[in-house]
């Protein structure tokens, strides 16, 4: 058994007075996709944004609790550095409008102002690229918008540049919830192919999305964790009545 | 609000549904769109008539020593305006230099902020400004600039053109950043970078374009603004490129050369008029364009 | 270090944003001490004289006040009937189409016309047309005054209320529309009874705002309005108004009490045109807000 590398302990979080999150405990191991399913308002987008601390920046947002990557509460340290090691792909495909192909996939290291080598550069660039499965599509035009993209390329784009950072997990908050079933299917591909290089933590609503793809499954409900383990041992038999309602579609 | 008017609409449509009332129904449809069409078309009358005297007027005036010469006394035949042209670029780079760097922070900060209780009382401010009596703006720029300097100058007249810019950029820049979406500042933050970098290298570079058309039809603006410079950069018959020293403009010498009574001098205003309008229309029309051309897709 | 920088440029921007406010106030304060000789000397005079006379050291703002609101006036009445015109035209006759644009554009065009140029052909086109017009009704030929600045306000403000307008009458909802005229109503009987009574505070804000602008425009105005100061007796008599006599005397005012009364005519002119901005838009922005 691998030694977690995120590890969230007694954790709640707000927005002013209301709680969103209450009392979570969660580890999360290396090389694996954790899925965080649950019905809209469940808080599971909310955990994700506090495992990179974009929660605090919605105005009145509250935390209390730990949250430890590598065994360092990451509310002990700069936000920045916190983010440069969490990766997030969002709901929406979000390139930067302004930006080629090449210069979206290390606009973590342009906006950072991090210099890097032209030849550095393209090394990260065509590996990111191949790792997001969009090198061949893309080869020949990297220096096009990013924008002019199809939905699915534009995430997979998205994907290749929080790759490029190399992060130590990547987020992911319903990456497929604004794309046609083909470019889910293969975005659903990706992840299980990308678990060799990072760990994943995905946001979904999609029940069959999280049994497709994730090797952990967490269960929340009205912001609190129900049920936690393996996906296959969830699916089957559940523990708390509430994860099997939901299962089987009773409720969300 | 829906009930007023179906009850009177009934009570009207039951009345009307034999014969003639329904007839002269129609008529007066007919009559008032008439009516609004015609209302609409005479705009066209004072516009091609002010259009078509400067342009037949101005043409005459303009030729190239016109524009590159010197004005001579009266009497003399020739010269040209050349001063007027120097003097209003150095006004509106006076002006632009103050009001464009203000003007886009507090157009960033307005959007940044947008609901917090400071950036209503702001933009209320704003509206207050962009209404002031341009005139009395050039008060403002009198009593700050000309009476502590103790005369007449450019730097006046760039300063009260820059508080007329301001509330036309601020306005600009704010609703451009506005129409940024959220997840393109959050795909930035995720990536570690801050919030000074997001801003300027992110949100800027997107919003530039709205930003850009903004600045240009302020300058349109401000070109052709005559009252705030009578008393500030006052006007010069010389060419003069000093800013702490009076300097023409071009709505200055249309004004003093149109109430002059001589006709060589109402000539040389119709030739300026149309140096001017050209100048304006030209800036809006390329503000117009730059909005077509480079719209930055989300 | 990113902290502290991005703190900086918070503050920056902070700062930015706090300069509009801080303008204003310091605008407003140097009007109000700028004008304190005229207030020393003059006292409530200065509102109830009708006599401006410089080397008399009488300064009444009466007749320019008048003058004010007598052009203004005048000009958003004659604006009316061609801006609610073009309003209908472009929110609800003719909302798209070759017409449409046409008409968009000229009234772009106008509203980028520098006040100046108005100014001037009113001088030349304008003036002689109201004086020929003079002669036939028997009335003294001046051209210039009253009627004249009017009728260049006129078409200077009709961009402005027209735009507003066109916007109200856009934002009608579609199914009240479709209700009048599903029960038979002609277009007419639907504007009038559904589309106007919705719109007319957006309407009225729009036309408050003209007004706004109609009462500070200066340099037309004081081309064409005949530099007059005393009280106008009829439409036609030269006359000043108070932007216009700021512009006419300001720059040759050498006595204090000249200048000091000048700079009361301009402060006693920002907080009127304020006050009509304002109340304008707070209409527009109740009207946006119901939506």
């Amino acid at each position: 058994m691998d030694s977690p590398v995120l590890a969230i302990e007694h954790f709640s979080a707000g927005f002013g007075e209301t709680q969103v999150l209450k009392d979570i405990t969660l580890s999360v191991l290396p090389n694996r996709v954790t899925a965080l399913m649950g019905p809209s308002g469940c808080g599971k987008t909310t955990l994700i944004r506090c495992i990179n601390r974009m929660h605090e920046l919605t105005p009145g947002a509250t935390t209390s609790g730990r949250i430890l990557l590598h065994g360092e509460d990451i509310y002990a340290r700069n936000p920045i550095l916190v983010r440069k090691k969490i990766g997030m792909v969002f709901q929406r495909p979000n390139p930067f409008p302004t930006m080629s192909i090449y210069n979206n996939v290390v606009a973590g290291y342009i906006l950072n102002g991090i210099a890097l080598k032209r030849q550095e550069k393209d090394r990260i660039v065509e590996d990111s690229l191949r790792k997001a499965a969009l090198w061949d599509e893309v080869r020949d035009r990297l220096h096009k918008k990013g924008t002019f993209l199809s939905g699915g390329q534009q995430q997979r784009l998205c994907i290749a540049r929080a790759l490029a950072m190399n992060p130590d997990i990547m987020l992911m908050d319903e990456p497929t919830s604004a794309l046609d079933p083909k470019a889910t299917a293969y975005i659903e591909q990706l992840i299980c192919d990308l678990k060799k290089n990072v760990t994943i933590i995905l946001v979904t609503h999609n029940i069959a999305q999280a049994a497709r793809v994730s090797d952990y499954t967490a269960f929340l409900y009205l912001g609190e964790l129900i049920e936690f383990g393996t996906t296959e041992k969830m699916f089957t038999v559940p523990q708390d009545k509430r994860t099997e309602e939901y299962l089987s579609g009773k409720f969300g | 609000m829906l009930q007023a008017p179906t009850l009177s609409e009934k009570k009207r449509s039951i009345n009307d549904m034999n014969g003639t009332g329904v007839l002269l129904r129609i008529f007066k449809d007919y009559l008032f769109q008439t009516a609004v069409i015609v209302g609409s078309i005479t705009v066209f009358v004072p516009l091609l008539l002010i259009l078509g005297y400067i342009v037949r007027n101005g043409i005459a005036a303009v030729d190239w020593q016109f524009l590159t010469g010197p004005p001579r006394p009266i009497g003399e035949p020739g010269g040209g305006i050349a001063n007027a042209i120097i003097g209003s670029a150095m006004l509106i780079v006076i002006a632009s230099i103050i009001a464009v760097p203000i003007g886009i922070a507090t157009g960033i900060y307005l959007s940044e902020n947008r609901s917090s209780r400071a950036a209503v009382i702001v933009r209320m401010c704003i509206d207050i400004l962009q209404g002031i009596p341009s005139i009395v703006v050039g008060i403002i720029a009198y009593a700050w600039i000309v009476v502590s300097s103790g005369t007449f100058s450019a730097l006046s007249g760039g300063v009260a053109l820059a508080f007329i810019m301001l509330p036309v950029i601020i306005r600009a820049t704010e609703e451009t950043m506005n129409m940024i979406p959220d997840t393109i500042r959050e795909a930035s933050l995720a990536l570690g970078v801050s919030y000074t970098r997001t801003v300027l290298k992110v949100l800027v570079p997107a919003g530039v374009s709205g930003i850009l058309t903004g600045i240009l039809l302020s300058i349109a603006r401000i070109a052709g603004e005559t009252a705030p410079l009578l008393f500030t950069s006052f006007g010069n018959p010389y060419m003069s490129t000093d800013i702490f020293k009076p300097v023409d403009s071009l709505p200055h010498i249309i004004f003093n050369y149109a109430i002059s009574p001589y006709p060589e001098w109402h000539t040389k205003a119709w030739g300026a008029a149309l140096v001017l309008i050209v100048f304006v229309l030209g800036l809006n029309i390329s503000a117009k364009i730059l909005t077509r051309r480079w719209t930055v897709r989300f | 270090m990113h902290i502290s920088s991005d703190r900086i440029f918070k503050t920056i921007l902070a700062l930015a944003g706090i300069s509009i406010p801080a303008l204003l106030i310091a605008f407003i304060v140097t009007l109000l001490i700028d004008s304190v000789p005229a207030f020393l000397r003059i006292g409530s005079a200065f509102f109830t004289e009708t006599t401006w006379d410089p080397v008399a050291q009488q300064f009444g703002v009466r007749a320019f006040v008048v003058g004010t609101i007598l052009t203004s006036c005048i000009a958003l009445v004659l604006s009316i009937p061609f801006s609610l015109s073009i309003a209908l035209f472009l929110g609800e006759y003719y909302r798209t189409g070759v017409w449409s644009t046409l008409l968009k554009s000229a009234i772009e065009l106008l509203a980028g016309i520098p006040s100046v140029i108005y100014g001037m052909w009113a001088l030349f086109v304008l003036v002689p047309m109201v004086r020929s017009v003079q002669l036939q009704l028997g009335v003294p030929p001046y051209g210039i005054g009253i009627m004249t600045a009017s009728l260049v306000l006129t078409v200077m403000i009709i961009p402005y209320s027209a735009s507003i307008s066109s916007d109200v009458i856009a934002m009608v909802p579609a199914d009240l529309k479709e209700a009048a005229l599903s029960l038979g109503a002609t277009r007419y009987e639907m504007l009038r009874s559904v589309v106007l009574p919705y719109a007319l505070s957006g309407i009225s804000a729009g036309t408050l705002l003209s007004l706004g602008r109609a009462l500070g425009e200066t340099m037309a105005v004081t081309m064409v309005i005949g530099n007059a100061n005393r009280m106008p007796d009829s439409i036609f008599s030269p006359a000043n108004t108070m932007a216009s006599i700021i512009a006419n005397e300001f720059a040759e005012a050498t006595d204090p009490v000249h200048l000091a009364s000048l700079i009361k005519v301009g402060l006693l002119l920002m907080i009127i045109t304020m006050l009509i901005n304002a109340a304008g838009t707070y209409v527009i922005r109740k009207k946006t807000l119901n939506q």
